[in-house]
């Protein structure tokens, strides 16, 4: 049973906690020993949301290791950006094309980085970078907060498992309310990436 | 069954397993949920205590009484309750107790790093420590059998990692516990319980052979365990370390401790003898290996890693290679990486406080008045950082006030402020709300007031009239609990109202008596609240900064005037107000 060790990154209600949640218990399902790990620090939103989901035939920490990831889920181009240390060559890299700019860059003080330079510094850490509109589909879907199901429908065609088992996790962990909406995001998501 | 849970998720359902009855807390990160779990079972009693220490006395009331009692809290809660935590640990109980310590290495929310395995060495109490959410669970009912047999509080330490971490949790299919039959009997025994001295000397000598039984038991209980491997290295290790280390080290002999509090010394000489080097790998004080090597033990421990600070695979993987207990892969890769990610010099994105947040305002306000503001601890110590910049001292829980005093009797000359929120004016501001008043000093406390526990996630508190098991109840009024003390000047505001809010604070700053103003608005989180953002007119738009020192994160620079973005706007009209050009809109 082969490792999987995934990466998200985001800012504080973006909705990573919900998509971490998601993508541990689809690793459950799939028969994996499953770990899954999140910081969020001090804020309720607008600071920056760390989570590791670890899969694999026995795991211990629930930390990815540095030039371990296999995956990396970037909710916000600036949050994807700080995370070339834990690539390896052939790393998937999903940016969500969507800026959250903090304060210092609003008070002039920091330079929110270029499309550019983000891809060339996962790229240069072996990362294979793929933009996502996700906030764009999710938003055009109704709820721009989606875009972590977005990512998870995007990611999924890569990391396995059938259509069904996803979508019964999204039903079980998504309320009631928001399930159909969120069923159409995941759709959407994965018809962007065929494999 | 198997279900991925929590570390507190895990620790809240062992202790319902385990006949756990009454449950108290005060909120506090990475210990919050714990409470928040438990107080959903069937049949339990849960609160939120105003403090920690009045959570530790409810705890011990309910085990005195013969009920198992679970008290939970984050590392510095623990500060707050030790004067209760010690006078237990002498009497002993009639129940099993349990306090969790959940501590934050990294200090991910916290304002300390204190490593509370020394309590368990300084109170004199058992303590262990999980790796998992399995143990975490299991671990409960052993601590609460361990408090029976041995009369005595023991200690649950967790660590952010662990509390904040999902892993695996086997469910059991068996019936829930039992209701039991019968009310407690509270049998009555002064000797034990009254800590007078006479008492406390008779009780001091039992408490030190206690630890000795304790030291017995650790020799042989399973939970501490030799996992034999590879002899050249042995690994010491306990907790969320114990992972990582096993990541690194995956076919060394291990000794995995999962009571750290006191330790075996014959399991650990037995150990040490059947390997060549002994290496003690734990996050940051040298709690064990100091121990160890009083034992006579050789160790290497902080020699290698490091005593501040968060331990990751990684870093353990660097340290040991450092050392030379590894070989390890080039990583030039990595290096070239760190070093392209450095010369990007990615802006910070610190913690801000949320869009539509009550505070901003207040704190807008607090800048304007060029007063010295003694700040405290909530979501609101976020008013210190740039641009609001508008809180200049921020210790403990409660510290605000008191500070502010202490300053203002030192003789300094500034406008004083002392700000606080309602839940932590209910944990501990009342106290030097009162000397402020007794020994007249002339601070404005203000009391920024979201009418919720926020920061840790909305929890209840005595100011809401709602209990933790969601139960209607008298709400504490603060306007009638402050004017009853003695306080003639009492306003209250809402930071909205940015000319009202300063207005009232500069009648209070200069009225030269002691005075308390409410900043009122709820936690726009919590009230789910979304208002239409405004527009900003890019024509009127003088691209003067203004609204960008609210520090907002709607409100974007672009070229050469600024723009809120929709998504992230929750419309409180700060903005609006403060815009100098009229070109912010309201909608």
């Amino acid at each position: 049973m082969k490792k999987i060790d995934i990466l998200m990154a985001g800012v504080g209600g973006q909705g990573t906690i919900l998509a971490s949640n998601i993508l541990a218990e689809v690793g459950l399902e799939l028969g994996y020993d499953v770990k899954k790990s999140e910081v969020h620090g001090m804020a309720q939103r607008g600071g920056t949301v760390e989570s590791h989901v670890r899969w694999g035939e026995k795991v211990y920490a629930p930390l990815v290791e540095q030039g371990q990831a296999d995956y990396l889920l970037g909710f916000e181009m600036l949050e994807a950006a700080r995370w070339p240390l834990y690539l390896k060559e052939g790393t998937v890299v999903l940016i969500n094309r969507y800026r959250i700019p903090p304060p210092a860059v609003n008070l002039g003080k920091a330079k929110y980085p270029s499309e550019q330079e983000i891809e060339s510094l996962l790229k240069g850490a072996g990362g294979r970078v793929i933009w996502i509109e996700g906030t764009g589909i999710a938003g055009e879907l109704g709820n721009p907060a989606m875009v972590g199901v977005v990512l998870l429908g995007a990611v999924s065609n890569l990391l396995g498992g059938a259509e069904e088992v996803w979508m019964k996790v999204i039903q079980r962990l998504v309320p009631e309310k928001f399930l159909e909406l969120n069923k159409k995001a995941f759709l959407a998501g994965r018809a962007l990436i065929i494999s | 069954m198997k279900k991925l849970m929590t570390g507190n998720e895990a620790i809240a359902y062992g202790a319902y397993l385990n006949g756990v009855r009454v449950g108290a807390a005060y909120p506090g990160t990475p210990s919050t949920e714990i409470m928040d779990n438990f107080s959903g079972y069937p049949g339990v009693f849960a609160e939120w205590a105003p403090n920690e220490k009045v959570a530790m006395d409810v705890g011990i009331g309910a085990a005195y009484a013969g009920t198992r009692a679970l008290v939970s809290m984050k590392h510095v809660g623990v500060n707050v309750a030790a004067d209760s935590l010690f006078y237990a640990v002498y009497t002993g109980l009639k129940g099993g107790l349990v306090l969790v310590t959940a501590d934050d290495p990294g200090m991910h929310s916290s304002q300390n790093e204190q490593d509370n395995r020394n309590y368990a060495k300084f109170a004199k109490l058992p303590m262990l420590e999980p790796a998992d959410s399995e143990e975490a669970k299991q671990f409960v009912g052993i601590a609460l059998e361990m408090s029976e047999t041995f009369d005595t509080p023991v200690m649950l330490r967790t660590v952010t990692r662990l509390s904040h971490s999902s892993t695996s949790v086997e469910i059991s299919e068996e019936a829930p516990p039992a209701a039991p039959p019968e009310p407690p009997l509270y049998e009555r025994d002064a000797v034990k319980f009254v800590m007078v001295p006479a008492n406390a000397r008779r009780r001091h000598p039992v408490i030190e052979e206690r630890i000795k039984k304790l030291a017995e038991y650790a020799e042989n209980t399973p939970i501490n365990r030799i996992e034999p491997g590879d002899d050249t290295i042995g690994i010491i290790a306990a907790g969320s370390v114990y992972q990582y280390a096993r990541e690194v080290f995956p076919g060394a002999t291990f000794l995995k401790l999962g009571m750290v509090y006191p330790l075996p010394a014959k399991l650990l000489q037995q150990f040490a003898s059947r390997v060549k080097t002994v290496v003690v790998i734990e996050e940051l004080d040298p709690f064990l290996e100091e121990q160890i090597r009083l034992m006579g033990i050789e160790a290497r421990g902080k020699d290698i890693f490091p005593i501040i600070g968060e331990f990751s695979p990684a870093l353990v993987r660097e340290r040991s290679a450092s050392a030379g207990l590894i070989s390890t892969p080039a990583a030039a890769r990595a290096e070239a990486a760190a070093a392209a990610a450095e010369a990007a010099e990615l802006p910070i994105r610190p913690p801000i406080l949320c869009p539509g947040c009550g505070h901003r305002g207040m704190f807008h306000v607090f800048r304007e008045s060029g007063a010295l503001v003694l700040g405290d601890i909530g979501c609101y110590t976020l008013g210190y950082a740039p641009p609001l910049s508008a809180m200049h001292t921020t210790g403990c829980m409660g510290a605000g006030i008191g500070v502010a005093h202490g300053i203002g009797k030192a003789g300094v000359k500034d406008r004083i402020i002392a700000v606080l929120g309602d839940s932590t004016f209910f944990h501990s501001g009342i106290h030097p709300l009162i000397d402020v008043l007794y020994n007249e000093s002339t601070v404005t406390v203000v009391i920024a007031d979201n009418s919720v526990t926020a920061m840790t996630g909305h929890q209840q508190h005595p100011g809401t009239g709602i209990t933790l098991q969601k139960k209607t109840t008298k709400a504490v009024n603060l306007e009638q609990l402050v004017r009853s003390l003695g306080f003639e000047k009492v306003d209250i505001c809402d930071p909205y109202d940015l000319d009202g809010l300063a207005k009232t604070l500069e009648d209070h700053l200069e009225s030269g008596k002691p005075s308390v103003i409410i900043a009122r608005r709820p936690c726009v989180l919590y009230a789910k609240e979304k208002r239409t953002a405004p527009q900003i007119d890019p024509e009127l738009c003088v691209n003067c900064g203004t609204c960008l020192e609210l520090g907002c994160s709607p409100l974007m620079q672009e070229e050469d005037y600024v723009t809120i973005d929709p998504i992230l706007c929750n419309g409180c009209g700060l903005c609006v107000q403060v815009c100098p050009a009229e070109a912010i809109i309201a909608r």
